[in-house]
């Protein structure tokens, strides 16, 4: 086998003859044998074995291979042997090694790393540094919304400027795509908010009230934020990894220089695709959590289909409906905006194309639920 | 008897699909040789050396590195071999969360059992070996310019002190004093560590002041030999090459530094 026993071991041995210290180096210096020798070396070197020494003789004569890490180990003898106040001189290196030894001697120890602060201080400046970005973040992107803002606008102005079939294909791929994992994530929480209002409103025995509860809950927030969160985490994601893969590969200087806007060809389709789709996705995943809800009552508490419309129809006014609606165009902005805004803001390399992702999901979640809160005091300061 | 070869190539065959790469190629790099391996674009150049590293399995044909089969190596002889060679990708391919030093401390850390102190100070040599400033070794990959990157991957390359070194484009991308003190270090490190190196690249400078010998990639397989025997050649591609506008200014260049040495 070749890998083991291929080169000798690494041997040291001294030879102490008056106030002169042999150091007789032999067998294979190199970067794997290092380790076995590195605490014989410092060994040799102690305060008790040189005293008394006054010069030493390093022989390289014996050395059989010979790397970088035998000329360091070699050196910091050499070197740890003069800070002792002895005489060193290196013997047998001949002309390879020699070289060798001249090139690792010439290279500079690096500096010690920069110190960062220590705990208090490093709390108070990370905070205010995060402060900070957190307040640029906050201008750059209402700066965005205002320059999209403008494209929409040019865009309405002038029809023939939105591209259709980027428009097209974005819509096909943020609202049909999604369809079944919204579908299905908004059937699941019919099913739970039944489940926990029935468990709950059977205690006073008013189990039919439970129709009510998911009826209301599920047009006016239920079904949005679901389908608002599904949507940020999908398509959001997406946007940002598609322009953030853009910029990486320069495409976007290439548009710029051909004299394309950026904001026109990327954003406007697809934050006007989302726009489009979101009141459907949003009247769709409404349907699919009542289906659900009202299974669930069938089943637990006996409410069948007739009564369950019956009890619903008297519950349910078209205003809650619109609630909800009205909130889909605006949370579908904001994720398109927010997912391109990231993308469009990627560094020039790989990794800042997930770091990036993974900000436009978080954030377009948290404007969307800040939004959602913003529109429930609107709602209830109106009456409605 | 010549000495056994660094590098021997047998029958080599790549395809990817119904495209054949390489058919029925040969080649052995000898010991203490600085190759260099050019090619049309497109020609398999770096599927070659992704070959031969073992990150591309052949269709056919037996590749040895230093003795050793690296199509049939068990997982020992691959760990061996991986220490004793080192690779330098196209843009150092350096590991960008960690620091320079870092990213030369990595092959040390997994081959050796040096003390983390003894690390760290030989990464600190090879970093300034591969003629990075001392204070680089604790900048990140991000923080550096392309030229240092490269010297960054070369450090990390030689961190083992290997005895094979591949070199994908070296000079690709430098300034042409950059690039010239990439081929002074590169033909330096060979002569104070007796290396081997393969190097894939098109610049004329480097083939004429580094390389002993051409491998030129042409037609699915390998003709091997110095400029001066390669330029007997009758192929078109090569004469092409090495006497088109580019390849004669830098013979002409070569010749006026060798003629300054003699006078």
């Amino acid at each position: 086998m070749a890998t083991a026993g291929r080169e000798a071991a690494a041997r040291l041995t001294t030879d102490r003859d008056g106030s002169q210290l042999r150091l007789l180096f032999a067998g294979s210096w190199t970067t794997a044998n290092l380790a076995d020798r590195e605490a014989e070396l410092d060994g040799t070197l102690n305060r008790r074995a040189l005293a008394g020494v006054e010069r030493a003789v390093l022989s390289l004569d014996q050395v059989t291979h010979f790397d970088t890490a035998g000329a360091w180990a070699t050196l910091r003898t050499a070197r740890r042997l003069r800070d002792a106040g002895v005489e060193v001189a290196i013997e047998g290196a001949g002309a390879d090694r020699q070289r060798l030894l001249e090139a690792v001697e010439q290279t500079e120890p690096a500096p010690s790393p920069p110190r960062g602060l220590r705990f208090p201080l490093s709390f108070l400046a990370n905070l205010g540094k995060l402060t900070l970005t957190l307040g640029a973040d906050a201008r750059a992107l209402t700066g965005f919304l205002g320059l999209t803002t403008l494209v929409f606008l040019r865009a309405l102005l002038r029809p023939s400027r939105i591209r259709f079939t980027s428009l097209i294909h974005h819509m096909q791929k943020t609202g049909v795509d999604s369809l079944p994992i919204v579908g299905l994530l908004a059937f699941l929480i019919g099913v739970v908010l039944a489940y926990q209002g029935a468990d709950q409103l059977a205690r006073f025995g008013a189990q039919i009230y439970t129709v009510n509860l998911l009826g209301i809950s599920v047009l006016r927030e239920m079904g949005i934020l679901i389908t608002a969160i599904i949507v940020a985490g999908r398509s959001g994601s997406a946007f940002t990894a598609q322009i953030g893969t853009m910029k990486v590969n320069q495409e976007i200087d290439a548009m710029r220089t051909i004299g394309l806007d950026p904001v026109e060809v990327l954003v406007l389709p697809r934050a006007l695709a989302l726009v489009l789709v979101m009141p459907l996705l949003t009247f769709y995943a409404n349907i699919m959590a009542i289906l659900g809800g009202g299974l669930m009552v069938w089943v637990l508490l006996g409410i069948d289909p007739a009564a369950f419309v019956r009890q619903l129809h008297q519950s349910l006014n078209v205003e809650a409906l619109l609630v909800g609606m009205i909130k889909a165009p605006v949370f579908a902005f904001v994720i398109g905006l927010v997912g391109c805004f990231e993308g469009l803001r990627t560094g020039g390399n790989a990794e800042s194309v997930g770091t990036q992702t993974t900000r436009a999901v978080v954030e377009a979640i948290f404007l969307v639920i800040v939004l959602d809160a913003f529109f429930s005091v609107f709602f209830s300061v109106i009456g409605v | 008897m010549e000495q056994d070869p660094a590098i021997r190539i047998k029958g080599l065959l790549t395809q990817f699909g119904s495209n054949v790469i390489h058919k029925d190629l040969d080649l052995n790099v000898r010991r203490g040789e600085i190759l260099g391996l050019v090619g049309g674009s497109g020609s398999g150049k770096s599927v070659l050396m992704n070959t031969i590293i073992g990150l591309r399995r052949p269709n056919a044909g037996s590749i040895e590195v230093l003795g050793q089969n690296v199509d049939q190596a068990n997982s020992a002889t691959l760990k061996w071999l991986s220490s004793r060679w080192g690779v330098l990708f196209q843009d150092g391919a350096l590991f960008s969360s960690l620091t320079v030093r870092q990213n030369v401390e990595v092959p040390l850390k997994t081959h050796t059992e040096l003390s983390e102190h003894a690390c760290a100070e030989l990464a600190e040599i090879k970093v300034g070996l591969a003629g990075l400033p001392p204070d680089a070794a604790h900048k990140y990959p991000s923080e550096l310019s392309g030229g240092m990157r490269k010297r960054a991957g070369l450090a990390r390359a030689l961190a083992l002190d290997p005895d094979i070194l591949f070199l994908d484009e070296p000079t690709a991308g430098l300034d042409p004093i950059g690039a010239a003190s990439f081929d002074s270090l590169v033909q330096e490190l060979q002569r104070a560590l007796g290396l081997t190196i393969l190097m894939v690249t098109h610049d004329m400078d480097s083939l004429y002041t580094v390389c002993d010998r051409v491998a030129v990639l042409l037609d699915r397989r390998i003709k091997v030999g110095t400029i001066a025997e390669l330029m007997e050649d009758s192929h078109p591609w090569i004469a092409e090459y090495f006497g088109g506008p580019r390849g004669r200014a830098a013979a002409d260049a070569r010749r006026r530094v060798t003629d300054g040495r003699k006078t």
